[in-house]
């Protein structure tokens, strides 16, 4: 079975959201859960680390876009940062760069929301 | 976690190139897509394959295994997907079969990103993946009894 987790970082009111390993229609739930949960604690604004994750399927992406909504209707954003060339090309075949904003590095999307 | 394969294996000798044929029989829960990417992954390996293909394989098949867990089983976790891998030095081909709900592909349009947007729906992402990332994806069905996709991309090393 293919193994993803989720790791979260406050960084002052911005939530880090580290990925890791493989994100498909089997592990899509977990990160559902923690945007769930972020979203419970009226956090909304989100920067998802993509360094450590290895492979993303139609699932993976479907979750940014059952949130991205709420967010944005609640002042924050989802930003990415950090993938792989081949991650990022699956996004970019999706059309996702007109609706994400996507950093090479964690600090530069921190920083925007700093802005 | 053990899974239930059958592993089958033949070599069928054509008339100018050598055609290896590989199955397994996979049951119908997203546990088990990882185990379908691997067995794609090597395959695809041992094909000789570029890296860059072999990514864009596994994920369109996973795409096509996911659609037929999720649509023609609508996730009952005990139907049957079997996944044939054929390939020569020209092409590489995976079948996939399952014996569940029929879909008409050509009823599913290209997905309109901003419109997921504004409805919060995702559905379709899979199949345009599929087109985009396979050079031919064909769909046939006998409903009420199979449907079938073959996804194949042609090798374009001519050694």
């Amino acid at each position: 079975m293919a193994e993803f987790n989720t790791s979260v970082n406050d960084k002052g009111e911005i939530s880090v959201v580290s990925l890791k390993g493989f994100l498909d229609a089997h592990t899509a739930n977990v990160l559902e859960n923690t945007f769930s949960n972020l979203l419970e604690e009226n956090k909304y604004k989100i920067v998802v680390n993509f360094e450590d994750l290895s492979y993303i399927s139609s699932a993976g992406l479907g979750v940014f876009m059952a949130f991205i909504e709420k967010v944005r209707e609640n002042g924050g954003d989802i930003k990415l940062t950090s993938m792989s060339d081949k991650v990022f090309n699956i996004f970019d075949l999706l059309g996702f760069p007109l609706l994400y904003e996507i950093f090479k590095s964690e600090d530069e999307a921190i920083n925007k929301f700093k802005e | 976690m053990k899974l239930s394969i059958n592993l089958k294996s033949n070599l069928k000798l054509g008339s100018n190139s050598k055609h290896i044929i590989k199955k397994i029989v996979i049951k119908s829960k997203t546990e088990n897509l990882s185990e379908i990417r691997n067995f794609i992954s090597e395959n695809a390996i041992e094909a000789g394959l570029k890296q860059v293909e072999i990514d864009d394989m596994i994920l369109a098949v996973d795409e096509a295994c996911t659609n037929i867990i999720k649509h023609a089983y609508k996730s009952y976790p005990e139907g049957e997907i079997l996944i044939e891998v054929d390939y020569n030095n020209k092409k590489f081909t995976i079948k996939l079969i399952d014996y569940g709900t029929s879909f008409d592909p050509e009823s599913i349009p290209d997905p309109d990103l901003q419109k997921y947007y504004r409805q919060r729906r995702v559905g379709g992402l899979g199949l345009y993946l599929m087109r985009t990332l396979m050079d031919d994806v064909q769909y046939i069905s006998v409903p009420g009894k199979y449907n079938q996709v073959l996804l194949s991309k042609n090798l374009n090393n001519s050694n």
